[in-house]
């Protein structure tokens, strides 16, 4: 079914990125996304209340670095997603 | 609501970017290759010159020509890395991509680590004596280096690793014809595999 949480396009190319990335960083999102702090802080705070997410804080170094990983329940969301745009896809060459 | 396509593609788009390093660049190969050409010039003047660019002369080298070919082959490879470096880093700036990303990272490690054993390899070979042995080596260890990071890259370059394998293994079983693999595979294979890709993906 088309889920809601991936209506925003910031948020959908956010679960992409986690899909194929066992995780990924605030700031390589922020450069890859092309989105300012603020933006992306509330879509990733959105998929993280959803549960489709989970924060990792961790150390680079000195600097503190900030790790994004997807949960069980949003690949699973993301997948159903996934199908449901296939089918899609599929009924209008039909 | 998006049209179903264009979300496809959207997703597609963006999972690949994030796990592949697309900024590499194609010139950057061009001029790999025109150094390596260059080079192997230089080392068919200290090694054969004035007879045929192959044969056993490559077993017995002098110490001072040894030397010389050594420095030779850091410098071409510092000068091949820092090029694709700088042109890679050009790229990305003019496509608004980031440059350092995991998985420019990933693709760095993927390659440095097969060929960075492979040039203390060839560091091993050269004490031993076993210069004939030096060419191939480094064309197998770059070989394998580029397929191991043709899984973080356009995966095209995999064509190129098979392309410096391959001419890697004959010349270890034929060292004499060493230097002539190593300009078709560091040289010729370069520009032929940067041309391709300056064509495809930089313009």
């Amino acid at each position: 079914m088309y889920d809601k949480a991936f209506e925003n396009i910031i948020r959908l190319r956010i679960m992409s990125v986690l899909m194929v990335n066992e995780r990924y960083d605030f700031n390589s999102f922020k450069t890859l996304l092309g989105v300012t702090d603020g933006n992306l802080a509330s879509h990733l705070r959105h998929l993280e209340n959803a549960a489709y997410i989970f924060i990792e804080k961790s150390f680079a170094g000195r600097k503190p670095q900030t790790n994004y990983a997807a949960t069980e329940a949003g690949k699973i969301a993301f997948r159903s997603h996934l199908g449901y745009l296939e089918k899609l896809v599929k009924e209008n060459k039909l | 609501m998006r049209k179903p396509e264009q979300e496809l593609a959207e997703i597609k788009s963006m999972m690949e970017r994030s796990t592949r390093f697309l900024s590499l660049s194609g010139l950057a190969g061009i001029l790999a290759g025109v150094y390596a050409l260059l080079a192997a010039g230089l080392a068919y003047f200290w090694i054969y010159y004035p007879g045929a660019p192959f044969g056993d002369q490559i077993t017995g080298i002098k110490e001072q020509t040894l030397n010389k070919l050594v420095i030779m082959a850091l410098l071409v490879l510092c000068l091949a890395v820092g090029t694709a470096w700088f042109l890679s880093r050009r790229k990305s700036e003019q496509k608004a991509q980031q440059f350092w990303t995991p998985a420019g990272r990933r693709f760095v490690l993927a390659l440095f680590i097969p060929v960075v054993a492979g040039a203390a390899f060839c560091l091993a070979l050269t004490v031993q004596g076993q210069f004939a042995l030096v060419a191939p080596a480094t064309l197998i260890f770059y070989g394998l280096g580029l397929l191991n990071a043709s899984h973080f890259t356009m995966s095209d370059i995999r064509y190129l690793g098979f392309g410096q394998l391959i001419p890697g293994l004959f010349a270890a079983f034929f060292p004499h014809y060493g230097l002539l693999l190593w300009a078709f595979g560091f040289g010729f294979l370069h520009i032929i595999y940067g041309t391709l890709m300056y064509l495809k993906y930089d313009r």
